[in-house]
């Protein structure tokens, strides 16, 4: 088979525990969503790491682009203030 | 006991010779995700044979999987022919599996209310195996029969020339009518109507015709009688046990 016609890539999501949350593990090549949900249950989940998947087609996934990453997120690194970090938290307190 | 011995290592065989045909196409497949996924179908053929033999290696005494598998005659196998049968190509692996997994899904289906409990709780586990088995392969069959007229052609010739394997498995001799009466396993040739009416529905989905009946005038595999296949098969599984008997590693 030549290199064109493996299909379109898939990313595949799956949740380790019921009422979890979805998280990327790795992507697949296939022609629809019946052939892709079954090789991601073969490549992703035969040794017990989840019993839910998500499948998203790749070209349907909006990433942001390397060049916007200045603009994007440098700015952040400057700004302390937008952490939480200048509380005096109570002793004992959980969860922050 | 002869015939609940010889009947659970017909079943143990078929499982082991189908995963060994699986194995010898791995890294073969059209591409990776394939690969693995019917890799994955070989292993858990295994497993099931492993099940199977170790029970027939319990019934028999004084032996185990091990030795069944790699220490028996070609004549002492019980294995039917249509999982003897070698990977022509893609669309001929897909056929035959198609073929064993409806037969499969009917007959585990019944073997778990089978009177012998081991049976019946080896099949219990194997039916979730094998009804994944089936919608894949189904799947796949539906695929390339509606695909180009390559895969159609190609797919077809497999059925074509795979059908005359398929009596054999309702075929019933004395074995089959003994563990019948006890209640430990179905007759075959009562599975064959909900086969063929399974087959002929995946076949008319996937746009391909349905191949005429032939009686296949052969003797059977799970009377001992095999296919030219299966000696060079097992000549090449067995080679390394019989070279460095009971080599460890």
């Amino acid at each position: 088979m030549g290199k064109d016609n493996q299909g379109v890539l898939w990313e595949v999501f799956i949740q380790p525990k019921a009422g979890g949350t979805y998280k990327h593990v790795g992507s697949l090549h296939a022609y629809d969503k019946e052939m892709a949900m079954q090789s991601a249950r073969d490549l992703y989940t035969r040794r017990s790491e989840g019993n839910g998947i998500w499948l998203v087609k790749g070209e349907d996934i909006v990433s942001s682009q390397s060049i916007d990453d200045e603009a994007f997120f440098d700015p952040a690194n400057d700004k302390i203030y937008r952490h939480p970090t200048f509380y005096k938290m109570p002793d004992g307190a959980k969860h922050i | 006991m002869k015939a609940t011995i010889d009947y659970t290592l017909r079943l143990g065989d078929s499982a082991l010779i189908l995963s060994h045909r699986i194995a010898e196409y791995c890294s073969k497949a059209p591409h990776l995700e394939e690969d693995l996924a019917i890799t994955n179908v070989g292993l858990d053929l295994l497993g099931q044979a492993e099940n199977l033999l170790t029970y027939a290696a319990k019934l028999k005494g004084n032996t185990t999987a091990d030795e069944l598998t790699f220490k028996r005659k070609e004549k002492d196998f019980r294995c039917v022919h249509l999982v003897e049968t070698p990977n022509i190509d893609f669309a001929y692996i897909l056929a035959r599996q198609f073929l064993m997994d409806i037969y499969h899904n009917l007959l585990y289906t019944k073997l778990a209310d089978s009177s012998d409990e081991t049976i019946a709780g080896i099949s219990k586990k194997a039916i979730k195996e094998v009804r994944y088995h089936l919608q894949r392969s189904q799947d796949w069959v539906v695929r390339l029969g509606q695909g180009t007229e390559e895969s159609h052609q190609r797919i077809q010739n497999a059925f074509d020339e795979l059908w005359m394997y398929t009596d054999e498995l309702f075929f019933d001799n004395s074995t089959d009518k003994e563990v019948a009466e006890k209640g430990i396993a179905p007759l075959n040739s009562s599975l064959k109507a909900e086969w063929k009416e399974k087959v002929n529905q995946v076949l008319q989905d996937a746009t391909l015709k349905i191949p005429e009946e032939i009686h296949h005038t052969l003797q059977y595999g799970k009377n001992g009688c095999h296919t030219e296949y299966l000696g060079f098969l097992l000549a090449e599984m067995q080679h390394l046990p019989l070279l460095y008997p009971d080599a460890k590693w």
